[in-house]
């Protein structure tokens, strides 16, 4: 490891919200993180957190959403403000997104190899001339070759996604997200997905990959790099290992003990959970979003809290204001 | 796939089985017996024996049991006897509706096609543009809402009387006879523009609506989605969408394929044009019992070939009913 | 949606409101029109034939010499009232076949759709030729009667689709656990859930009647006795209304149906906007 490596995606304040009768829901509020090259940054938060809207709003931003402000920097270029036909050349070729929806991703009256095929030709490429590179990745993720003459309805959920997968990394993009792609699936599952993924990451076949997720204990098996988001602000970005062993930002720390662990009997000792409920983000006013349910919280918390340095992590918290651990 | 056809053609074969047997059953069960009043009045017409001979009207004979006169009914049926027709008497109804069949044909074929083609066309467009979308929907819900014949009525004032370009009753001009001369063909063309055009033009703003709705949807669908968050083009998409939004087209074609016949019935009567819809009219004001039902019975048979027909065209054009294991989508 | 929500949307969907006016507008002329009109009797022979609109006749006179303004309102009713009883029944029939057949499944479920799929399939009219053309005396009760035992198939299939999907949501199962009786199940949870959907298909039923009754009436199997719209355009078409250049004859009857129809339409699109979030303008 000699360097730094390089940043391929740089995102500084940014902010997305949605329109409503009422006013803004201020899902993504001054969010900002960067991904570095061949880095997993696991994404994790509860419902509502914003995740979503971030993922969603970096590659494909539809109504009601709404781009307010700050930046996300790839190649040079703020893709937020990009026009369409710009933003048309650097999706799927230098950022790409495992939506969510997988499952019903793929035009179902149309044969998978004929998507495919499509999809290429957006982008000045062509079945033929990557057909031995998507048998290649098929074989990754566990697919036959025969699913390329089929259509979609005739291949199972799990099937489909993988599908999907190979699909959206077929450009090689700088950046991969993945948004909450083990979330409906069982263990097993969820660990091949992992598998998967980290097979991926070692042929280089994504620059980076930022992984959406409400399940810290998958994140655990795959990221680098943290970032927890609390109502629509990041509350903290740590390496991996740290957060585990010595999770900085309040919520962090409540979120991990509310996690059930092994070895642990409770009938004796109870899980404790974190009371209350996140703010509602609309129209919402300055200050930290988490005082209400905070136990540390205290008079300046209700101004915002700025991301402070912690020796090289990042914490949005007025308990860190001296740069150190309080 | 087999299973939605076999699913299909039972229903047909029932439907058919079912239409039939009310053919039958309802002018004997209507108070005030019809039945008799028809006989008595064949009584009186010259050459009665001839058609006390139709069997036809054996089939009526109210001395034999129920179920041999149903039985009877079908035999004739498959011997293509409808019966005599009073209004046109003594031309057997058969003939009658086959002569007129061919009039309506010539005007339904190409509105349904062409409107179709067209108006789903349209929809499609019009759910692009933001203002071109407020001013078309108002013109095609008129348009969709219009009873068939009213439409005519308007386009026959419109350009029959205000601006006296197209002839308003008849096939063709009366001096004129069928031939296939450059003459008659035009004539007829002449006498053909208004009916097919206000089936056509009523149609087309049912299809232009629905495909709009459904191109909707289908642009918000995920895979709509998926697609543009992987760089697609509009066209792409858009082309996608289409595909996918016609299916439940075909579907409504098929459900809409009995209100359109019946539309183009009444159309006819408006222009005087000699299709089954016009001879129905007459057979009605003479009450012409025997037309009635032949027409009835004929209208149903082309309904369910036709459905039949767009059936089989549904399962070409969606993959999912081959490959799928249910037998509805 | 709470009840507040949904009068808001409602009362602020442009094309509500113009359907809610022209309809308001409607029910008045159909209701006052026979009082305002200088002659009580639609088929009295009143005055000169031919005669285009003038200030004795608002709406002209037809080849007898009957006044249409008259006509019209008295048809007006008669329209009316066929959208509602022949849309309402054949609404209630509809819903509670659709309804039966998808919450019970199994045998009644594939017996009944297989009912429903043939009277589908036969063209409504062709129906009601059959039915009307032997019938001795026909009014505007009949012909509503027998227009509502007609129409309810497609009704039938979309509530039925409406009810498995709803049937298998989670809310159903939680109130069988809790062994509530079927019969409140359904009223107490489907119900209200369709609701918004069965108004909708009301009003594409009314004006589907209103249609029918029209059609039926053009052929000449409308009520013996009396008028309505379709009956004007019926005469008007025999006695060649608009080779004579008669418009205030032929036209106008037609184009209040069409009125009303597309504004049922319209109420529709409306209502549709007003249950469905994402087609709302903001």
């Amino acid at each position: 490891m000699i360097g730094v490596a390089e940043v391929v995606l740089d995102v500084r304040d940014l902010r997305i919200y949605y329109r409503t009768l009422y006013g803004y829901v201020k899902a993504v509020d001054g969010v900002s993180f960067d991904i570095k090259r061949g880095e997993i940054l696991g994404i994790a938060g509860e419902s509502g957190c914003g995740k979503s809207t971030l993922g969603n709003g970096l590659i494909l931003l539809k109504p009601p959403m709404k781009y307010m402000g700050g930046e996300a920097i790839l190649d040079g270029k703020n893709i937020m403000a990009l026009s369409p036909k710009e933003l048309r050349k650097v999706r799927y070729g230098k950022i790409s997104i495992i939506p969510q929806y997988a499952m019903d991703a793929m035009n179902p009256t149309k044969k998978i190899k004929q998507i495919i095929d499509d999809l290429l030709h957006e982008h000045g490429e062509s079945f033929e001339r990557k057909k031995d590179l998507i048998e290649e990745r098929l074989e990754i993720v566990n697919l036959g070759k025969k699913v390329l003459n089929m259509y979609p309805i005739e291949l199972s959920g799990g099937m489909k996604q993988r599908m999907v997968m190979v699909i959206s990394t077929l450009m090689n993009p700088d950046v991969l997200i993945a948004d909450e792609i083990t979330s409906a699936l069982d263990v097993s599952s969820q660990r091949s997905v992992i598998q998967m993924l980290y097979e991926m990451r070692e042929k280089k076949i994504m620059g980076s990959l930022a992984f959406i997720t409400h399940d810290l204990s998958v994140l655990y098996q795959i990221a680098d790099k943290v970032m927890v988001l609390y109502a629509g602000r990041v509350a903290e970005i740590s390496p991996m290992a740290d957060i585990v062993q010595e999770p900085l930002h309040p919520y962090t720390k409540m979120l991990l003990s509310s996690l059930p662990k092994i070895g642990v009997r409770y009938s004796q000792t109870k899980l404790k959970g974190i009371p209350g409920y996140p703010p509602s983000l609309l129209n919402i006013g300055p200050g930290c979003r988490f005082r209400d349910r905070c136990p540390y919280a205290f008079e300046k918390c209700e101004q915002d809290p700025p991301v402070f340095d912690v020796d090289g992590r990042k914490v949005s918290c007025w308990l860190f204001e001296r740069g150190d651990v309080n | 796939m087999r299973k939605y056809l076999t699913k299909k053609i039972l229903i047909y074969i029932l439907t058919f089985f079912f239409a039939v047997t009310i053919d039958w059953a309802i002018p004997r069960f209507m108070p005030g017996n019809p039945i008799n009043f028809l006989i008595s009045r064949f009584a009186g017409l010259p050459d009665s024996v001839k058609v006390l001979q139709s069997y036809f009207t054996q089939a009526f004979g109210l001395d034999k049991p129920l179920w041999e006169q149903y039985v009877n009914f079908w035999k004739a049926l498959f011997r293509g006897d409808l019966g005599i027709s009073i209004y046109m008497y003594p031309q057997p109804v058969a003939k009658v509706i086959a002569r007129a069949l061919p009039y309506s044909l010539v005007v339904l074929l190409p509105a349904v096609l062409l409107s179709f083609a067209i108006g789903n066309r349209f929809g499609a467009f019009v759910a692009r543009k933001k203002r071109l979308d407020n001013f078309a929907l108002p013109v095609f819900y008129t348009l969709t809402a219009s009873p068939y014949f009213w439409f005519g009525i308007l386009l026959a004032w419109i350009f029959g009387v205000v601006i006296p370009l197209f002839p308003l009753a008849g096939a063709y001009s009366f001096g004129i006879t069928p031939s296939f001369s450059w003459n008659f063909i035009l004539d007829f063309l002449h006498h053909w523009v208004l009916p097919f055009g206000s089936l056509f033009l009523v149609m087309l703003g049912g299809w232009a609506i629905g495909m709009r709705n459904m191109i909707i949807y289908e642009l918000e669908a995920n895979y709509s989605r998926y697609l543009e968050a992987l760089g697609s083009s509009q066209r792409l998409i858009r082309r996608y969408a289409y595909r996918n939004a016609i299916l439940p087209q075909v579907t409504g074609l098929a459900i809409q394929l009995g209100t359109v016949v019946a539309g183009a019935l009444t159309t006819e009567i408006v222009f005087s044009y000699p299709g089954i819809g016009y001879i129905l009219m007459q057979g009605i004001l003479n009450q012409d019992y025997f037309l009635i039902q032949g027409c009835f019975l004929f209208i149903i048979l082309g309904v369910l070939l036709a459905n039949f027909l767009v059936d089989i065209f549904y399962m070409i054009i969606d993959p999912r009913i081959r490959k799928s294991y249910s037998g509805e989508v | 949606m709470t009840r507040k929500e949904f009068v808001h949307f409602f009362l602020k969907n442009k094309k509500v409101i113009f359907a809610i006016c022209v309809y308001a507008g409607l029910i008045i002329l159909a209701l006052v029109g026979p009082y305002l009109s200088p002659y009580k009797d639609p088929l009295a022979f009143v005055g000169p034939g031919y005669q285009p609109p003038s200030k004795e006749h608002w709406l002209g006179t037809n080849t007898f010499g009957q006044d249409i303004f008259t006509q019209l309102v008295y048809g007006l009713r008669s329209s009316l009232f066929v959208g509602l009883l022949g849309g309402t029944l054949a609404t209630v029939i509809g819903l509670l076949i659709g309804f039966v057949a998808g919450y019970k499944g199994g045998w009644f479920d594939e017996i009944l759709m297989m009912f429903t799929n043939i009277l589908m399939v036969i063209p409504t009219l062709a129906l009601l030729i059959i039915i009307a053309a032997y019938l001795p005396y026909r009014g505007v009760f009949i012909e509503s009667i027998i227009i509502g035992f007609t129409a309810w198939p497609w009704t039938a299939r979309a509530v039925r689709a409406q009810t498995l999907s709803l049937k298998t949501r989670e809310f159903v199962d939680l109130a069988r656990i809790t062994a509530r009786k079927p019969m409140k199940i359904i009223f107490g949870e489907i119900m209200p859930n369709m609701m918004s959907y069965v108004f909708m298909v009301f009003i594409l039923q009314f004006g589907g009647a209103i249609l029918a009754a029209t059609g039926l009436d053009f052929i000449g199997l409308g009520p013996t006795r009396g008028i309505s719209l379709g009956i004007m355009m019926q005469q008007a078409t025999l006695w060649n209304a608009i080779q004579l250049g008669m418009w205030w004859w032929a036209i106008t009857p037609g184009a209040v149906i069409t009125l009303m129809v597309a504004t049922l339409y319209v109420m529709n699109a409306g209502l549709d906007e007003v249950f469905n979030p994402k087609l709302r303008e903001m």
